[in-house]
């Protein structure tokens, strides 16, 4: 009993953490399809998401209002990050846009460290501090919150890519630039549109776990690079591998730093991105385009 | 229907047309033959309005349009490009859709469908195929899958960029037949192509561009029996 219990209950901290890196994920591969490019910016997006959360809420009694404009406000961050970093670009490149977005990141941690301070923030849950007894089990109520929004949200972007003809220009832009400029596509526009979605997938992340964990400026680069891997694990580009990337890594890290130590929680993720790249490059879900010429 | 005027282009440094200018009329078939690097893509993605020209300029149906690039496309041009340049992992339905592009987004043109119909009754195989990802189908669907894209925007004007490349002759047959069907309806057409046999047989006039100019310009009877033409592009 007692350790089909402790089974659970990691299986409810894997998912629940597992949700996170997916949304993180989902950023990385959102904008992946669109540029060819990893945007290491994507990280502080989550603690922005958080830290401008407790922000708002000191003007905002509702915790469910405040993080939501905090998404949004992330997303248009995200859209102006676009504007004025990568559109710029004269020539650009996969990798120009990738080691941009470094420097991005930097920039982005720097402001979030000015404006919004060095504190650590947290704010209660979406129900309070309610947790929820179940089969032995003792969570959060706040975890079925980061599932259930989680799981909206990838709904929502499933049909958005899948049914929308705006998500459709996306994947055609993503597939061949040229080729959707000639149907009519702007295909700066569907860039802009993929950080955009980046940003709030990114921003949503870190306004639904800061309950759990709270948040601070520095943390970006780690929700960045847990995010990439799980991105990795997953297949890069693919919004099921995203899912199954972020599960597969959260779930990974909360068995593995319970069975084997609590201080391997992070290497856990280096080491499945090491283990992924050596073995199998394109990732669970990935795989290579098959074009016929 | 189309007025390219003394138009140079280029890529950076290099130049790559020269003071080209040609015409198609409403309704005219027209094609530009000519070897491998006379500038012919060069000068149809100008007309796209792909590439900005650095001189001269580009009319359609009697109004400027050497700066409106974007206006082009999806309203009255369309262009098959080179390579065909399918959307490979979207499905066939898709990559149609996408054709349709400007008609629905972001408003919803219902007639839409009934282009689509259109361009599955002329291409039957791509009904079969259309929940198929494009990059699996045939060369030769591809083009057919490349040329229904085109359509489905309603173009007055069709751009085709040597359909026939890398097909088998009986493919190339095939596509044929559609283009000079496509032409018989009332479309007006220009067709770059290094196949200049059969480009000539399926238009009413051609250019010869060579290193970016164009060195002549004749009905297709006189450029097929034209010996200097017949020794340089026609293999004879």
């Amino acid at each position: 009993m007692q350790t089909s219990s402790a089974f659970l209950q990691l299986l409810v901290a894997g998912i629940s953490t597992g949700s996170i890196y997916a949304l993180i994920a989902l950023g990385f591969n959102v904008v992946f399809k669109s540029t060819g490019a990893m945007n290491f910016a994507q990280g502080e997006w989550v603690v922005m998401g958080g830290m401008i959360s407790a922000l708002l809420l000191g003007t905002f009694s509702s915790v469910g209002v405040a993080c939501l404009l905090a998404v949004l406000l992330v997303a248009i961050f995200g859209l102006l990050s676009e504007r004025l970093v990568i559109r710029p670009l004269r020539h650009p490149t996969a990798l120009l846009i990738t080691l941009v977005s470094i420097g991005l990141s930097i920039c982005t941690r720097s402001f979030v460290m000015l404006t919004l301070g060095k504190k650590p923030v947290g704010y209660p849950g979406f129900s309070g501090a309610t947790t929820i007894s179940l089969g032995g089990v003792t969570f959060q109520a706040q975890t079925l919150w980061i599932v259930g929004l989680t799981l909206a949200f990838l709904v929502i972007m499933h049909f958005f890519f899948e049914r929308s003809m705006l998500g459709k220009a996306l994947r055609a832009a993503a597939a061949d630039r040229e080729a959707a400029a000639i149907v009519g596509v702007r295909v700066e526009t569907t860039i802009l549109i993929s950080f955009g979605i980046a940003a709030f997938a990114g921003a949503l992340a870190g306004a639904i776990i800061t309950p759990l964990t709270l948040a601070s400026y520095d943390q970006g680069a780690m929700f960045g690079f847990k995010g990439f891997s799980a991105a990795m694990l997953g297949g890069v580009g693919s919004l099921p591998g995203a899912v199954v990337g972020g599960l597969a890594l959260g779930l990974l890290e909360a068995f593995g730093s319970f069975y084997i130590s609590s201080d391997f929680k992070d290497a856990i993720a280096f080491a499945v991105l090491l283990l992924i790249l050596f073995v199998r490059p394109s990732g669970l879900l990935g795989r290579a385009d098959v074009v016929k010429v | 229907m189309l007025e390219v005027n003394d138009l140079s282009a280029g890529y950076g440094n290099t130049q790559v047309l020269h003071h080209v200018s040609l015409h198609v009329a409403p309704g005219q078939s027209v094609c530009l033959i000519g070897a491998n690097g006379a500038g012919k893509t060069t000068l149809m993605r100008c007309i796209a309005g792909l590439l900005r020209p650095s001189a001269g300029r580009i009319a359609i149906s009697d109004s400027d349009m050497t700066a409106a690039a974007s206006a082009r496309l999806g309203f009255g041009v369309a262009l098959v490009p080179e390579g065909r340049r399918v959307f490979a992992p979207m499905s066939v339905r898709e990559n149609l859709e996408m054709g349709a592009f400007r008609r629905l987004w972001p408003r919803r043109d219902r007639t839409v469908a009934g282009d689509m119909a259109m361009v599955f009754d002329l291409f039957p195989r791509l009904w079969e195929r259309q929940k198929q990802p494009a990059g699996l189908l045939s060369g030769g669907e591809q083009q057919m899958l490349a040329i229904g894209r085109a359509l489905m925007s309603r173009p007055r004007l069709l751009l085709l960029d040597e359909p026939s490349m890398g097909l088998a002759p009986r493919v190339v047959q095939e596509i044929f037949v559609t283009i000079r069907r496509l032409n018989a309806e009332g479309m007006s057409i220009l067709l770059a192509e290094q196949n200049a046999n059969m480009a000539l047989r399926s238009a009413a006039r051609g250019y010869v561009l060579a290193e970016g100019e164009i060195v002549r310009v004749a009905e297709s009877s006189v450029l097929v029996s034209d010996p200097s033409v017949r020794a340089a592009y026609l293999g004879l």
